[in-house]
């Protein structure tokens, strides 16, 4: 009977055998992917169990972490706390022990709670010397002035958004969006206080949508401020040479191939208008055929230029800006001037004004300058890059004299501010079946200090559902706000 | 030609050389390290969950050291040649899931969970009566050849016993398996842990009286020995009953076990591979029959293809007349969790587990807290007292004893092979626990009179043969004197 036995025991070796190979499967190959799955509880766990590191701006926190209170079993140690949480939303997003994490709570999740791979050197020797593991910061480049003024412009005015850039560098100093939420409201885990504030910031229990990121995530129709970008067009192309160059525009003006007659706002002398002319009193008819004479092609290719039909990465993505791909020759028209199915974000606005006021260089915009480890050395910094060149630096300065002729003297006078060269565009953005909806108020913005350097540009969007329809206009409504967004960027860097 | 010395022929079996070490003393130096090790992991569970020396070190030391004490005492006396690995090996794993299940108790999660209570005490009362059998089993087996007597009351022992579950009122459905039988006032039992130990003894005795007709009488065919017809009988009445365990009691691991113990019995006692064949096809359709029909069954299958989408019909707390679990998954996170080197004792969140963490899923809470590492090494635990109970069915010299050696080491090894497989994701989870570290008093006090059974055929395999009888001869030639 031994030579089966020793059959046996070579077969229970290799049961014991199969067991090893499965655990150094689950718990060597797969070991990474169960660790971090969303599902285990074990990473919700990790990311509450020491305080979380901050966000900063402007080298102070606009987070904090307290001690959760512990009534009933919860395994979340510590929760997340905000300053003027409202305000920055937009941009920490938010670090729920319920609900999860956004923005960039969720994106530098890792840096935060000190679980990041970067961080496995210092943690190894906080580990060996006992110390507890903390989370890294990270270091934002908005400036709280700006933001404080966009906020606040915003509402008064409502619903709307904020995107500020320096166009240097494309560091994004502002971002704002109203209504909005306080994320400390459902940071932690008790159904009846956070899960409460949560449903009630629901969309389907709040029609506002106030966790809705409107400058990164809703498209608006750009309306007339879009016509900066077929100017740019224009130019590049060379269809028109200067600013002053008369573009035989006729008035009335029918769009090609119909027998519908394209309307200016008001009666403004656009017939055979320069485009300084045209741009200073918004002329549809002038820029509507431009965009008809450069063809859908011309008029694509510069709009992805400037960053239309790309989502953007600041790194908290953006929705993508739309320029139709296919139209036909009335819709070219139309979508020149910022309407058919043109829509674009508040970031993506501000993208057009920033490029503009770089000479035509448009930088890669982003929100994160640096990430810091527990002791504040720097993991890692981030460079500014450029993304696109719509502009030529020669076209890029027509461009600036028309924009500055539209603050000086035309419909976006509203946003200057002495001392200091403002240029800027207007837009009345008409939406809704029959435009019968209340249109989006529209400026984008830049300005020019007396020593050529350009430290902000801006573009605001708002719904005012409460204003009257006729006193809707960018210029009314939205300048005033970038203004004193530009005014804050400013005095903040005297 | 390697080393053709003059040296003496080495005996490479323990059988019967004049003089073999009783290696009690080895025995006993490995206990100091088994006790050592769980009262080192106790000390670092209370200094990682509350960063002090947990209070009950010293009792539950004491404690640990005298059930070892007294197990090596009772070997020392009345089993002096056994195998020294044993009992080592099993204390150690008994110490180690003791310690994990007390970690356990002190997890705020699972003492808010509705039925808790605290599981470490009356673990530690089920090893002392676990050691306590074993040092009975010891006392009063004073030749495993006994129990050959008895081999037809055992059959009918361990059918009852595993019917028991069947008994309306008796039997308790505990999360789909029925396996279990409760005892009012007493609590629950799982006789199916006993029924093992009784099992292997019925097969060792049948087999043994059969195994010549068996192994003989059969036709060649294929390169195969077929056997006769009604030779067939007693694997297929083996198999039935498996089938009805599997179909009435729900459990695939009870059935799995018995039928590959009785198989591999079998192979032993005939040398027939043919054995071998037939036992691997009929399990085989076995399982895909009975999971054809059976909802648990299939459940589990589905969980252990899928556990993910299991863990979300659990959670989003789908009825269709099937508990949906979530610890196929949860303990593939705890497991992976785990990683290479383990979180540390007291440091994991396998109580995610909840309900099952210190029992049937106690190994994915060591997987969490001693890794990859901590894993491995338990394993190689198990196969070694798999090993040694195979290593004494070779030095025994009865045919009975082998076989009732390999029978209870090989069922244990295929009962750790589908229960951790199970809790790993290997093979569909199964109704039973890992022998020693898991919580449950039948599994400890059966798997510790396992212990005490092998010790005994170890011991008398090991046992130095008589010195001869003196010569009748001799005394003839004396001169009585008036």
């Amino acid at each position: 009977m031994n030579k089966p036995l020793r059959r046996i025991a070579i077969f229970c070796g290799l049961l014991v055998l199969a067991l090893l190979l499965r655990d150094n499967y689950i718990q060597y190959v797969q070991a990474d992917s169960l660790r971090t799955d969303t599902l285990n509880r074990r990473v919700a766990i990790e990311r509450y169990a020491t305080p979380r590191g901050d966000i900063i701006v402007d080298g102070n926190p606009i987070t904090g972490a307290i001690k959760s209170t512990k009534n009933g079993i919860n395994d979340f140690e510590y929760k997340r706390t905000y300053k003027d949480g409202a305000m920055w939303a937009p941009v920490t997003g938010y670090a729920s022990q319920a609900f999860g994490a956004t923005q960039l709570e969720s994106i530098d999740d890792g840096i935060l709670t000190g679980n990041d791979d970067r961080l496995f050197f210092r943690n190894t020797l906080d580990m060996i010397t006992g110390k507890k593991k903390q989370g890294g910061n990270v270091v934002t480049t908005l400036n709280a002035a700006a933001q404080k003024a966009a906020y606040q412009g915003l509402l008064s005015r409502g619903k709307g958004a904020v995107a500020a850039i320096d166009p240097k560098t494309g560091a994004i100093l502002a971002l704002a969006s109203t209504p909005s939420y306080d994320p400390s409201t459902f940071a932690g885990n008790s159904t009846s206080v956070d899960g409460k504030a949560w449903t009630k910031l629901q969309k389907k229990n709040n029609p506002d949508d106030p966790t809705l990121n409107r400058a990164l995530r809703e498209t608006y129709p750009p309306g007339s401020t879009f016509k900066v970008v077929t100017a740019a067009a224009a130019l590049e192309n060379g269809l028109y040479k200067s600013a002053d160059e008369n573009t035989n525009s006729p008035l009335p003006y029918t769009l090609p191939d119909t027998k519908t007659e394209l309307k200016n706002e008001g009666s403004i002398p656009c017939k055979d208008a320069s485009m300084r002319i045209a741009l200073r009193y918004s002329c549809n008819t002038v820029f509507g055929k431009i965009g008809a004479d450069l063809g859908k092609d011309k008029m694509l290719s510069e709009a992805e230029k400037f960053g239309f039909n790309a989502e953007q990465f600041t790194p908290v993505r953006s929705n993508a800006s739309v320029f139709p791909k296919s139209m036909d020759r009335p819709q070219t028209a139309l979508s020149s001037i910022g309407q058919f199915e043109t829509a674009a974000t508040p970031l993506q606005m501000a993208m057009v004004a920033s490029a503009v006021a770089n000479d035509g260089t448009l930088m890669k915009p982003y929100m994160v300058d640096k990430l810091q480890a527990p002791s504040l050395d720097v993991i890692s910094q981030t460079e500014p890059q450029k993304m696109s060149q719509p502009l030529s630096q020669s076209n890029a300065q027509i461009l600036q004299s028309m924009m500055e002729t539209v603050v000086k003297e035309g419909t976006g006078t509203k946003a200057q501010i002495p001392g200091v060269t403002v240029g800027g565009k207007t837009g009345t953005a008409q939406h809704g079946v029959a435009n019968s909806e209340k249109p989006y108020a529209w400026f984008i913005s830049y300005a020019k200090l007396p020593d050529g350097s350009s430290p902000v540009a801006v573009a605001v969007v708002v719904e005012d559902g409460s204003a009257n329809r006729d006193d809707i206009t960018g210029g009314g409504l939205a300048a005033p706000i970038a203004r004193s967004v530009m005014k804050a960027v400013i005095d903040s860097k005297k | 030609m390697s080393s053709s010395t003059n040296t003496p022929t080495h005996h490479t079996s323990t059988i019967g050389s004049i003089g073999t070490p009783s290696r009690r003393n080895t025995e006993l130096a490995l206990l100091v390290f088994a006790v050592l090790i769980p009262v080192f992991a106790y000390a670092n569970v209370g200094l990682a969950i509350d960063g002090t020396v947990p209070a009950g070190l010293l009792s539950y030391g004491l404690g640990l050291g005298l059930i070892a004490g007294v197990g090596h005492l009772g070997v020392r006396k009345f089993a002096p040649y056994a195998d020294p690995l044993l009992l080592p090996l099993a204390t150690l794993l008994n110490g180690l899931g003791l310690v994990m299940i007390w970690r356990l108790d002190q997890s705020k999660l699972l003492q808010s969970l509705p039925n808790f209570a605290q599981a470490a005490p009356r673990q530690l009362m089920y090893t002392a009566l676990g050691i306590g059998l074993f040092v009975a089993v010891l006392i009063f087996l004073k030749d495993h050849r006994v129990l050959q007597r008895y081999t037809y009351i055992s059959m009918f022992a361990a059918l009852v016993l595993l019917l028991l579950p069947l008994v309306p009122g008796l039997g308790a459905n505990i999360y789909g398996a029925k396996i279990w039988i409760s005892i009012p006032g007493l609590g629950t039992l799982q006789p199916g842990e006993f029924a093992k130990i009784i099992l292997a003894v019925f097969f060792a005795g049948y087999l043994m009286v059969k195994r010549d007709a068996l192994a003989l009488a059969s036709r060649r065919f294929m390169g195969l020995y077929l056997p006769r017809g009604r030779d067939l009988g007693p694997i297929l009445v083996v198999w039935f009953v498996s089938i009805l365990i599997l179909v009435f009691e729900t459990d695939l691991g009870t059935s799995l076990l018995f039928f590959g113990m009785f198989v591999i019995m079998l192979y032993v006692a005939t040398e027939r591979t043919s054995w071998i064949v037939f036992g691997l096809l009929m399990s085989a359709a076995g399982a895909v029959g009975v999971a054809s029909f059976e909802p648990h069954i299939q459940t589990r299958v589905q969980a252990w293809l899928n556990p993910l989408h299991e863990y979300k019909l659990s959670q989003a707390g789908t009825h269709d007349g099937i508990l949906h679990s979530e610890q196929a998954m949860q303990a593939l996170w705890a497991f992976g969790s785990g990683g290479t080197l383990g979180t540390g004792w007291g440091q994991g969140h396998s109580e995610l587990i909840r309900f099952a963490a210190n029992s049937d899923f106690i190994l994915a809470s060591f997987g969490e807290e001693l890794g990859l590492a901590g894993i491995m090494a338990i394993l190689v635990i198990y196969g070694l007292i798999a090993e040694r109970g195979i290593r004494t069915a070779l030095a025994a010299r009865d045919p009975f004893g082998k076989l009732l050696a390999v029978g209870l080491s090989g069922g244990f090894a295929l009962q750790v092979f589908v229960v951790a497989g199970g809790v790993m994701g290997l093979i569909p989870l199964t109704g039973m626990t890992m022998p020693f570290v898991a919580y449950g008093g039948s599994s400890v006090i059966a798997n510790w009179a396992l212990m005490g059974i092998l010790i005994r055929i170890s011991d008398t395999a090991r046992r130095p043969a008589p010195a001869p009888a003196p010569s009748p001869d001799a005394e003839m030639t004396q001169v009585v004197r008036p």
